[in-house]
Parts: C-alpha cells; structure tokens; sequence
C-alpha cells in the first residue's frame, strides 16, 4: 500500500479553477430556466394573438396554479431520488370527499379538514410503505393512485358531485386585487416550500439523504422520519390543489386530472431537479413550472391538435432528463 | 502435457501497475512452471488480487510482460485472457443464479441448431465436461440450488470446458465446509498432474501448505521471495517475509494518561460476528482494531454506533448502560462514527463543504421548529475547517472536488465538539496520501489528549503499530487477542489475524 510521492502535492490540493463548461453550468443553474420563459413570453406575445388578453393570462395563472402548488411539495420528492405518481387521484378524491362531506353536513370546515385527511393518510401511507418497509417509490405510488382514483369513483358513485353550500366557492373562484385567489394560494406555496428547503433543517435533511442516502443516515440524519415527513406534506397539498380545482369546479369530480403527475413530474425535473437526488431549489420549480405552463397555453392557443401536446409534453421530459445526466457529466 | 522441469510456462516479468496516488504492483517478476500449485500469499493490499486482475484481463497493466509458454501476451480486455487459457475463479462466483448449470457452463455459446438452442445437446455437453469433476451434478436444475461447493465445481467446469491452462483461485474455500474442501483439493492436485499451471491466493497457510508446491510472498505490491518447494518452509517463515517494514514515523506518536472504562461493550451480536464479543475503550486511550478482510471489524463498528440492528449485547457509556438504536441516538450520546467508504457512507456528493460540516450538529443548534440558525451554521464550518486545515477553495465548493485528504477532514469536522466521548474510525487513512495522513494522525491524538476513547479499525499494519496504545484483532468474526503498545509486532498481530 505504499503511494508514489509525486502525487503528493497534487492531491493534497483540491481541483484547481473549474472549466468554462462547469461554470456556464452553474450560471445556467440559477437563471437558465427563468430566461427560456422569458424569451418564450416573449415570443408568444409577438407571434401568438391573445396570448397576453387577460383572460389568457387569467387562464395561464389558474393552470399553473395547480401545477405550483404540487411542484412545491414533488420537489422534495424528487431531491430525495423519490417519486409519487399518486398526484392526480389524490386531487381528484380530495375533491369528492371534500364535495361528499359538505353535501352530508353542509360544513364547509369539515369537507375540507376531510380533504385534506385524505391526502395527508396517502401520503403517510406511501411514506411509510417507501420509507420503513423500502419498496421502489414508483411501484408503491402506482398501487395507491389506483387504490385512491378507485375510492374517489366509489363515494362519488361514478360521476361528478355537486357541491350544495356555495361558500366553498369562495377558494377557486374569486380574486384578491385583481388576481384569482388559487394563485396566491400557489405563491403562498412557493414561499412556504422555498423558506423550508433553504432555511430548515428538513429542507436540508432533504437534500442531505438525497445526496447519499447512507451517508445521511450515519451522519445522524433520521432518514426514514423525514421522507414520510416528504410524502406526508405531499399528499397535503395535492389534497389542497383538489380542493381549490373542486372549488373552481363548484364539484368534486373522480375523473379528474389523470395523468397529473406527468405534468409535475415534468416540470420539477424541466426546471432542473436531478432525479438522481440532492439538488433542488424553489427557482427551479418556478422557472419549470412557468415554462411547462408557456408551452402548453401557446399550444393550446394555436389549436395544436391535443395528441401532438401528448409528443410534446413527453419529448420536453425526455429533453429535460437527458440535458440533466449531461449536466452530471460534466460537474462530476 | 507438458514437462514440469521446463522453464516457466507462466512468467511474469516487471509487472508494474499504478493507479493515481498509489503504486499497486512494483516491478513483480517471478515464474510459475507447469504441472504445480502455486499460492500467492501477502497481506490486504499485498498486490495478489490485482495481480490477478491483471492475469484475467480485468485491468491493463502498466507496464512489463506476461509470457505464456514462451509467447508474450498483450491482454486488451478479459475476452484476450480467456482465448490465452486463463481463467480465474473468484470467491464471489461469476456465476448466474436462475438459469440452469448447463446454460451457465455454455454462457455465450450455447450450442444452436438452425438458429434455436439444441437443449438434448447442450445437456449432454454439460453433462460430459461435469463427468471429471463431479458426479452429482444435473446440468439441468437451477444453479442457484446448487451448494457453494457444487457451484464452485461448475465453474471449474466451464474453465475447463474454455480450454484453460491456467486457472487461478482467490480464496476458494472461504464458504465451504471441510468436506467441500477436500474434494476441491483433489480436483486441484488432478488438474495440477494434467500439467496445468494452478495459482492459488488464500490467507489460509495450512491449505497452502496442504495442497500447494510452491509459494510466491508479495508485500506493499513488491515481490519478496519465491520459494520453488514447500521444504523446510513454515508458518511462521512465510509470515516474517510478509511483514517487517521499516516503520517511517510519520506517526509521531505520544503516550497520555487514559481515565476510566468510556466505552464497555459486553457480548455484542450481530450479522458479521461469529459469537458474542465484548472490549473496552478508555477515555483518552486509542485502541487499534486489525484483522483481514472479512474478520468483521467494519460489521462490529455498524453494531455498536447502531448502524446496523444488534441482535444481543449491551452498551455502556462511562459505566452507564445506553440504548442505542440508531445512529442518531448514538450521536445523542457522544458517539460518533468516520466510515470506511467514504464516497458512499461518508460524503454528500451534490453538496457543499459547509452542509458536509454542519449536517450532523446543526440539530443541536437550530432555532424552533428546525429553523435553521444562520449565523451558527456559517462560524461552525469557518471554525472547523480552520481547525482542522481543511484546502479548499471555498466554503461553497462542492465536497466531490476536494481531495480524499480533506474529504476525511470534513467528514471529521462534523463531529468535532466538546460533547463527543467516543469516535469509531473505520480505516481513518484508506486512499489519503502521506502528506494528509500525517495531518490525520495528529488530530486523532489530539481527540485522545481530550479525553475521547478512540477505536480504530485499520488493515494498515505499520498504522496500526504507530498510533494505537493498545492492539485488538479480529479473525473470523470474534477477538483473537490483544496486544499490548509494547508487545505489539507485526509477525504478532499477522499471526493472530490470519485463519488457524
């Protein structure tokens, strides 16, 4: 085990300047996204009519709203390496429980304290099967998105709900100075998420176990705590998106927002969440979210036909995927 | 075949191979004739497994020449080395578990008619090439139903099924039980009469002396000696050849008093131990744990810092008896551990200096419901990696540039406070060159000087002997002996490490 003494200096060093590409990466890390939406805002409001009336943008808000809201909470899942495809059965049960419950005992208080149960047992429930027994996160999510898609249709009776007590139409359908209160709700979210990431040690558990699982662990992170803690609050604000999209519904509809959680998905890793773990920040999630947001108002505007938004959707995660394991390539 | 009196049929010549920082083979020359069993005997790290590496195709090596019945050979990869006849068999089998003994005998070249695979003859290949080396093998089932024993046989098989002259063993009989042992033995020796050439890598001197014709002894990736017949050869001989370095003091080892028992563990079970075990650390007192690969030092370290379940056994802590279920409780408790893979246990990748500093502490120091106290978190790394030296360009830059050296220094930092009684090292010095090692080596006497009870695992011998007061080694899962600072030599701990 004897080691050659020309390398003695040279590794008792760390690694000298970093090169161009490393650097442009970082640069990219904190402002690439937010500058693509820019430009793209820019492009669609030259070329695409409409595109900046006021209700378009009142329609763009209320859509990213969602994804927003949800993008919070999948960052988290995605730092730690984590995936929940249960985002879509949970909004859409949330959304009838809550409309089934007000309809029983016209509280309001209660429809949404049952929503958010809802969401917040299937994320304990997801959490602990992941993080105590230890099965893939994509296999258990996949069983209980359909356990809970299939629950919504139950109480619902297979068809949407109305909901009787219009006050829960407060939520989704008005404004406060001028903006439709779903996006303050999602702004609060950002903030919130942001606050917790940066300035918590959740947040940075959260990025710590997502880093290096192992390595967290012995140095005394409680790991299995803090991923039920992720899936938990997860399932808490999809619930709360359901809730706000049920709102904006005036029902509570089971059918609802199947295959969501591509969207979610695409846009934390679009706005440059490694899958493999470890990196997040709230600027990401914003710029992903607001880009995914972009393309698809501008398609929609153009009329391009929906099952060419399917390819494109699905070439956008591909993109962002491959762009993601370059960028590991070169920082190392 | 061929004649044993002839020269070499295997001859290495010069054989040097580097990897950055370390030099694993050193100018290696030696010959292995046809129609022996030769062992390949050193310690961990000795060279003997990258040899082998080399010898299989697995690793190029950077320079000298292995001749081959006269021819010399150039390996581009392990394909070249399997067309030459050589064919090594690991301890962790190449083996594929689910498919059936005769597909893995014919892996890649299952026997095909018209493009399908002809199974009546695949089975009666594989049933001819099992015919000399065992009777009670069914090509048939499942080769993972196999024993370990029958498994290693099937992959003698498919080496003899390639054509191989030259078949090497690493550690063969690790998982086998006497009777295996013996049958493997006389598989060897009827190979070793058909003139093949058998290498034979095992720390297990009474096999080599049972089965083997001649002996080739490596330290530090250098060759020592090559003794061409087992005469008047011993046990303890072959140890002295290899050990005995000179011990350069990088150490600068100093003695301090030791106070009370700190750690006590009693009877500790658990995956990797063979039977309950117990020691005892004292505050200020570095306790060396040696032993081979295998011995299970790294496996006791995960028991008592709750790493890894314990399955019996109890703790105490400055003569208080503690739970310790988690590694967290452990760090509740003053415990703490350095881990041996650093890259994987130790290190957050994607992360900086300044979080691998404060990820463990920060607990203690936050504000209300986890909020994290800025202003702590930035003088914590400032101080530690001042304390500690750590070279880095900034506090921000990602802990993956930095050296292995100051990667250990970090993962040191964390730990570092006035709460910490005991520290567990899990060869504290793997990888680190010896300009940082030294560095290291002063702070773990510093920790002592405090009063914290330091246990240190460590493969490397002269690491060992320089900085531990008191010496524990381990073989095959449970204590051999202690040694003394005073007592201590390498022949000493060697012997008490390797098997009976």
């Amino acid at each position: 085990m004897s080691s050659s003494n020309k390398t003695l200096a040279a590794s008792s060093m760390a690694t000298a300047t970093p090169s161009p590409t490393a650097a442009f990466m970082r640069a990219w890390d904190k402002m690439g996204m937010l500058l693509i939406f820019i430009i793209l805002f820019i492009l669609c409001s030259l070329f695409i009519d409409n595109f900046l009336s006021f209700r378009n943008m009142n329609g763009l808000g209320l859509a990213i709203s969602m994804t927003g809201m949800t993008a919070c909470t999948m960052m988290f899942c995605i730092a730690t390496a984590d995936f929940d495809l249960s985002v879509g059965a949970v909004i859409a049960c949330s959304g009838v429980v809550a409309a089934v419950v007000i309809n029983l005992t016209d509280s309001i208080f209660l429809g949404i304290a049952a929503g958010l149960l809802l969401g917040i047992v299937t994320g304990i429930i997801n959490g602990f099967i992941i993080a105590r027994i230890g099965i893939n996160a994509m296999m258990v999510t996949l069983g209980t998105m359909q356990i809970v898609r299939g629950f919504g249709y139950i109480i619902a009776g297979g068809k949407a709900v109305g909901i009787s007590n219009s006050g829960f139409f407060v939520m989704g359908t008005t404004a406060i100075l001028g903006v439709p209160t779903p996006i303050w709700i999602t702004v609060a979210c950002f903030i919130v998420f942001g606050f917790l990431l940066k300035y918590t040690e959740y947040g940075r558990n959260t990025l710590a176990l997502g880093g290096s699982l192992e390595a967290a662990r012995l140095a005394g992170v409680p790991v299995v705590r803090t991923r039920i803690m992720i899936f938990a609050l997860h399932g808490l604000i999809c619930a709360l998106a359901g809730l706000v999209l049920a709102s904006r519904m005036t029902s509570g509809q089971p059918m609802t927002s199947v295959g969501f959680e591509m969207t979610v998905i695409s846009a934390v890793v679009l706005g440059g969440v490694s899958p493999s773990g470890g990196v997040a920040k709230i600027s990401f999630i914003i710029a992903g979210v607001l880009v995914l947001g972009i393309i698809e108002n501008a398609m929609n505007l153009m009329n391009i036909n929906p099952f060419y938004q399917y390819v494109v959707r699905g070439a956008i995660l591909l993109a962002a995927m491959i762009f993601d394991r370059y960028k590991h390539s070169i920082t190392g | 075949m061929l004649d044993p009196q002839a020269s070499p049929y295997l001859q290495f010549d010069d054989i040097c191979k580097s990897f950055p920082g370390v030099n694993a083979l050193d100018h290696v020359s030696f010959g292995v004739r046809a129609g022996s069993v030769h062992a390949l005997v050193g310690e961990n790290g000795a060279g003997k497994s990258t040899l082998l590496k080399i010898l299989s195709g697995a690793y190029t090596l950077t320079s000298g020449t292995i001749t081959i019945d006269g021819k010399q050979q150039s390996f581009a990869g392990t394909a070249d080395a399997l067309a030459a006849g050589i064919s090594v068999i690991y301890q962790e089998l190449a083996t594929v578990p689910h498919v059936s003994v005769a597909e893995n005998l014919y892996l890649g070249h299952l026997p095909k008619r018209h493009g399908i695979i002809d199974y009546p003859r695949l089975w009666a290949d594989a049933r001819k090439l099992l015919e000399p080396l065992s009777d009670d093998i069914d090509p048939r089932i499942e080769l993972g139903q196999l024993s370990i024993g029958q498994q290693q046989m099937v992959e003698i098989a498919k080496a003899l099924g390639r054509g191989a002259k030259i078949i090497a063993f690493d550690e063969p009989t690790s998982s086998l039980s006497a009777r295996d042992t013996e049958r493997l033995f006389e598989v060897i020796r009827k190979l070793r009469d058909e003139g093949r050439v058998i290498l034979y890598v095992s720390h297990r001197m009474e096999e080599i002396f049972h089965v083997c014709d001649s002996v080739t002894v490596f330290k530090d990736g250098r060759h020592v000696q090559t003794f061409e017949t087992m005469e008047g050869l011993t046990r303890d001989l072959l140890i002295t050849r290899m050990v005995g370095r000179e011990i350069l003091d990088i150490y600068n080892y100093v003695e301090r008093p030791h106070g009370d028992v700190m750690l006590d563990v009693q009877g500790m079970e658990g995956p990797g131990l063979s039977g309950p075990l117990s020691l005892q650390v004292h505050a200020g007192e570095i306790l060396g744990l040696f032993g081979l690969v295998g011995a299970g030092r790294s496996e006791l370290l995960k028991l008592i810092f709750g790493a890894t379940p314990r399955t019996g056994g109890k703790t105490l802590l400055e003569g208080t008896e503690v739970a310790i279920r988690s590694p967290r409780e452990a760090i509740g408790y003053g415990m703490v551990f350095c881990p041996e893979n650093r890259k994987v246990e130790g290190i957050i990748p994607p992360a900086s200096v300044r979080e691998n500093i404060n990820i463990s502490a920060r607990h203690h120091f936050g504000h209300a419901f986890g909020v994290l106290n800025g202003a702590w978190e930035q003088r914590n790394a400032v101080e530690q990696v001042k304390a500690l030296d750590v070279r880095m360009a900034s506090l921000d830059q990602l802990i993956r540039n930095l050296s292995g050296g100051n990667q250990q220094k970090v993962i040191l930092a964390r730990w570092l406070s006035d709460e910490m009684k005991v520290i567990l090292f899990d060869e504290p010095t793997r990888g680190i060159d010896v300009g940082a090692r030294s560095e290291i080596y002063g702070l773990i006497f510093r920790l002592a000087e405090r009063g914290v009870a330091v246990l240190m695992v460590s493969s490397d011998l002269p690491e060992v002997l320089g900085v531990a007061d008191r010496v524990a080694v381990m073989r095959g899962g449970a204590l051999s002996g202690f040694l003394s600072r005073s007592e201590a030599t390498e022949e000493k701990a060697l012997a008490l490490a390797l098997p009976q």
